[in-house]
Formats: structure tokens, C-alpha cells, sequence
């Protein structure tokens, strides 16, 4: 069976000739959770956005079950980073979440989509206020709520909780991980927070900066679920959020000499 | 509450002593060219509001065809100026072309357009309307046009992902996301197309307020000509305030 994500030899620059991208390859199996975890401005945003189909590559391919990525591939949903911008202010929560919804539902199901969605991330009773009206924690699970709703089998996250606080944050680490065993999607999420990768991923794909490259790619033995408190204290999670962070921060594997 | 109706009776307190103050001057040093307001209003209440059904048959003649043209103009210069604002707005080429031209027609001051079209068409409501619709739909056009290409590229990817293209991509995010600026420029236009419908009748008419201040003013009948001018500042106050109505109800979500 053809992995859910197979990225070969991405090439993609931008409009002034910069390269962004240059030759990245990974994979992502059916339902796994792969975080991306990088220095800003490595390419992270970039290379969501070829996987999505919003920008076509200028080199190599993407493959979504198998098939070339040309437009937006089936049973895909993109979480973005800024809530304030994903979503739309003059619709109601209800409307902003059946607006990825196929078109050819009846009311009902509709309906229905949209109550289980809002229900999953527990924002059952504010279904007919507007986005301004919340905070940004729950303004983000609307966000996640609309992905939720049009059940992907892949949901893109570029840097979701970069934007709230941080118990907000550890509250939606918990609701991600729960929400897509429930819906039985793979997940591949952009971040720049380490320990934040490793508590959310069965993988964690570590990319040097720019043109990114996968400089290390982590396996996360750690037992599910996984809770703030205990998983955090884990001796295996110190030990991969140490190894993240040097290999982060030492993409070419070798620890500059302490100078004298 | 009680706050909100006391600070609004104080700003209107200004307007009541104003009128009041000409009111005295006025009586003190009477002059024709200066009619006392009770007089003004007294005068445009008989000619226009003591008819069977309030209104008279002058307000017929005066007022109907006025507001007629005035809503009429401006109703299809919103529908023009959305339209084609939407349609530069969202095509780059389309706003590379056609930017030197708007340029150069926003510039035209657009009473000097009645006498052109006073040629072109029939003396009466054709030309009227032709430059109503002509002045008043650059504001609409260009700030629809400037809303329309500002909706953040972010709702622009969602749409994308979510596979809402075409009208549904119009009406469910570009319309809503331009809709504060179209408004705005909606209302500019609203006023712009009272003085245009004023211009026009000024020109050439059979008809309408600004035809009636004509003959008023012709005939040395002050107070007409100052009751004509009230109930045009009148008209104007209420237009623009009925629109700002609507526009704080299709704009709940700004605020």
C-alpha cells in the first residue's frame, strides 16, 4: 500500500530565484502523526504548502496515496497557523465550520457534520456566535472543527498553537492527539517548538535551515496516550527533545569546539 | 441609556440655538433675501406636506422625481461600480490596464458631465440619470475594487483547500471581506449623488428640487428658494443616516 504522504526531491523557490526548498524527500504512513520541526524560515510553511497543492513545485513530486499532487489532493484539510486570518469573521462558528463541507450534502447532514465536529472539540454551545467573540484558544478549535468536519484522511498543521497561550496550548496538544485517533487521520504538523513535536509525533523529522533537509528523523517509542505531566517526565522524552535540539541547532552533526 | 439621550440632546441643543439665534436676527433686521426659519418652514410645509394624504401635488412634482432619480442613479451606479471593482480587484491584468483610465476619470469633476449629456440625451430624466450614475460611481468602483484585492491571501488558501471557487468563493469571502470598504464608498456616493441630482435639474428640468430652486429663485420667492434648500440638507441628513443603519447591521462582525 502506497504511504498516505511521499514527498521526492522537492524543488521549490520563490518568485525572486531565492531556493526555498532543494531536493527534500520524506514520507508519512496512514496514520501517523509526523511533525516537522525546524528553524523559522527554513521552508516548513512552504513545503505544507506544495503537499496542499497551493503551490505547484518547481522541481520533484508529490505523491497523496500514491497519486501525483495536482490542485488540492482528496480528503485533505489545512489547519493554519493564525485563527485571526483562517477564519471568517462575518460568519457565524456553525457556517465557518460547514464551510469546507461537499456541496452536494443535504441540510441535515450538514447539520449533523457540523455538530459533531463542534462537538469533538467541545464547542457544542457557541455554534451561532462569531469568531470575534471568542478567545483564541477556541477560535483555533473552530479552525481545527472545520478540518474535522470535511473528515480528512491527511490534515496539514502549519504551526496550529503558535498563536495562543501556553496552557491553551498544552490544553490543544491533548484535543489534537484525541480528535484524530477519533477521526483516524494522519496528521503532518509544522513547528518550531521542540518539545512540542516530540510530545505530539510518532515521528519527528528534524530539517536544517534553508534549503531544508531532512537531518535527522526520530522515532518516538513513547507510550499513548500521552499526558502533559507524566510523558514530559519520561527519560525517553528528555532524551529525544535532547537529541532534537542538537540536531537542531548542529544540522551538520558536528558541536562547534567551546572557544577558549 | 439615559447617557446616550443626554449627550445626543446636547449635540442637537448647538443646531436648536443656531436657528434660533437666526430666527431673532432675522425678525430684528428683516430682509427678503433672509427669511426667519418659521417662515422657511412654514412656507415648505404648505407647499409640500399640507396635501390629503400629507404630501401635496407640488411635493409630487418636487420631491418624488428628485428622489427617483437620486435612489435610481445611485442604485445603478452601486451595482456597476461593485461589479467592476470585483472584477479588477481580483484580476491583476484587468487593474494593470484599466488603472490610468479610472485615474484619469475619478479626476474628471463630474458636474462638468451634465452639459455633455445634456446633448447626448433627451432634456429630463435620461440625462439626469446618465450623470448621477457617471459622477457617483467612481467611489464605489474604486473602493470595491481596493477591497476586493486586499481580502488576506490566508481566506484566499481556505477557499482554495476547501474547494470553494467561483460565486460561492465570491459571495462567501471576497464580497464579505470588501464589504466595509464597498459601504464606505457607498456612502460617499450617496452624497455625491444628491449634488449631482441637484447639478442635473439645475441644468436642464421639468421637474425635481433643484428645478423648483430654480424657478424660486427666478421668480424672487426667497423663502421657496430656502425651504427647497432646507428640505435638500434635510434629505441628505436622513439618506445618510439610513445607510449608516444598514451598514452597522451587514457589519456587526467589525465591531
Amino acid at each position: 500500500m502506497a504511504p498516505m504522504l511521499e514527498v521526492r526531491d522537492l524543488v521549490v523557490d520563490y518568485g525572486d530565484g531565492t531556493r526555498v526548498l532543494d531536493g527534500l524527500s520524506l514520507a508519512v504512513a496512514r496514520d501517523e502523526v509526523v511533525c516537522l520541526l525546524g528553524p523559522s524560515g527554513c521552508g516548513k510553511s512552504t513545503l505544507l504548502r506544495a503537499v496542499a497543492g497551493l503551490r505547484p513545485p518547481d522541481g520533484g513530486t508529490v505523491l497523496v496515496r500514491g497519486r501525483p499532487v495536482d490542485g488540492v489532493p482528496d480528503g485533505l484539510a489545512v489547519v493554519f497557523q493564525d485563527y485571526g486570518r483562517s477564519l471568517m469573521p462575518w460568519s457565524t462558528v456553525a457556517r465557518n465550520v460547514a464551510f469546507g463541507l461537499p456541496r452536494d450534502l443535504d441540510r441535515p447532514t450538514r447539520a449533523a457534520r457540523v455538530r459533531e465536529a463542534l462537538g469533538s472539540v467541545g464547542l457544542a454551545d457557541v455554534a451561532d456566535r462569531r469568531p470575534g467573540q471568542l478567545s483564541g484558544g477556541m477560535a483555533q478549535r473552530v479552525a481545527i472543527a472545520r478540518a474535522l468536519a470535511c473528515r480528512p484522511t491527511l490534515m496539514l498543521m502549519d504551526e496550529p498553537f503558535a498563536s495562543v497561550d501556553a496552557q491553551t496550548r498544552a490544553d490543544l496538544e491533548d484535543l489534537l492527539l484525541r480528535v484524530r485517533r477519533e477521526y483516524g487521520t494522519t496528521v503532518l504538523l509544522v513547528t518550531h517548538d521542540i518539545d512540542e513535536s516530540v510530545y505530539l509525533g510518532d515521528r519527528v523529522l528534524v530539517l536544517s535551515p534553508r534549503p531544508a533537509a531532512v537531518v535527522d528523523d526520530l522515532t518516538v517509542d513513547l507510550p499513548s496516550p500521552r499526558d502533559q505531566i507524566t510523558t514530559r517526565e519520561d527519560d525517553g522524552f528528555v532524551r529525544l527533545r535532547t537529541r532534537a535540539a542538537e540536531r537542531l541547532r548542529y544540522p551538520d552533526g558536528a558541536p562547534e569546539t567551546p572557544r577558549a | 441609556m439615559s447617557t446616550r439621550l443626554r449627550r445626543a440632546a446636547a449635540r442637537w441643543s448647538v443646531l436648536v440655538v443656531v436657528v434660533v439665534a437666526w430666527e431673532v436676527a432675522a425678525k430684528a433686521v428683516p430682509s427678503p433675501f433672509f427669511p426667519p426659519p418659521s417662515a422657511i418652514a412654514a412656507a415648505g410645509w404648505r407647499a409640500w406636506f399640507s396635501g390629503p394624504w400629507l404630501l401635496t401635488d407640488e411635493a409630487r412634482t418636487d420631491v418624488l422625481p428628485s428622489l427617483a432619480r437620486l435612489l435610481g442613479g445611485w442604485a445603478l451606479a452601486a451595482c456597476a461600480g461593485v461589479a467592476l471593482g470585483l472584477a479588477i480587484g481580483r484580476s491583476r491584468r484587468t487593474s494593470d490596464y484599466v488603472a490610468p483610465l479610472l485615474a484619469f476619470g475619478r479626476a474628471v469633476p463630474p458636474p462638468v458631465l451634465a452639459p455633455v449629456f445634456l446633448i447626448l440625451f433627451a432634456v429630463g430624466t435620461p440625462m439626469q440619470l446618465a450623470t448621477i450614475v457617471v459622477g457617483v460611481v467612481w467611489p464605489v468602483l474604486l473602493n470595491t475594487a481596493d477591497g476586493a484585492r486586499d481580502v488576506d491571501p490566508v481566506k484566499i488558501d481556505v477557499a482554495v483547500v476547501h474547494r470553494v471557487a467561483g460565486l460561492r468563493r465570491l459571495r462567501e469571502v471576497i464580497l464579505p471581506a470588501a464589504a466595509p470598504r464597498i459601504l464606505a464608498g457607498l456612502r460617499v456616493s450617496l452624497s455625491l449623488a444628491l449634488i449631482l441630482m441637484v447639478v442635473s435639474e439645475l441644468v436642464a428640468s421639468t421637474d425635481g428640487l433643484g428645478h423648483r430652486l430654480v424657478v424660486a429663485q427666478r421668480s424672487f420667492d426667497f423663502t421657496a428658494m430656502w425651504a427647497a434648500i432646507v428640505l435638500l440638507g434635510v434629505l441628505g441628513y436622513a439618506l445618510n443616516a439610513a445607510l449608516l443603519g444598514v451598514e452597522r447591521r451587514v457589519l456587526v462582525w467589525t465591531r
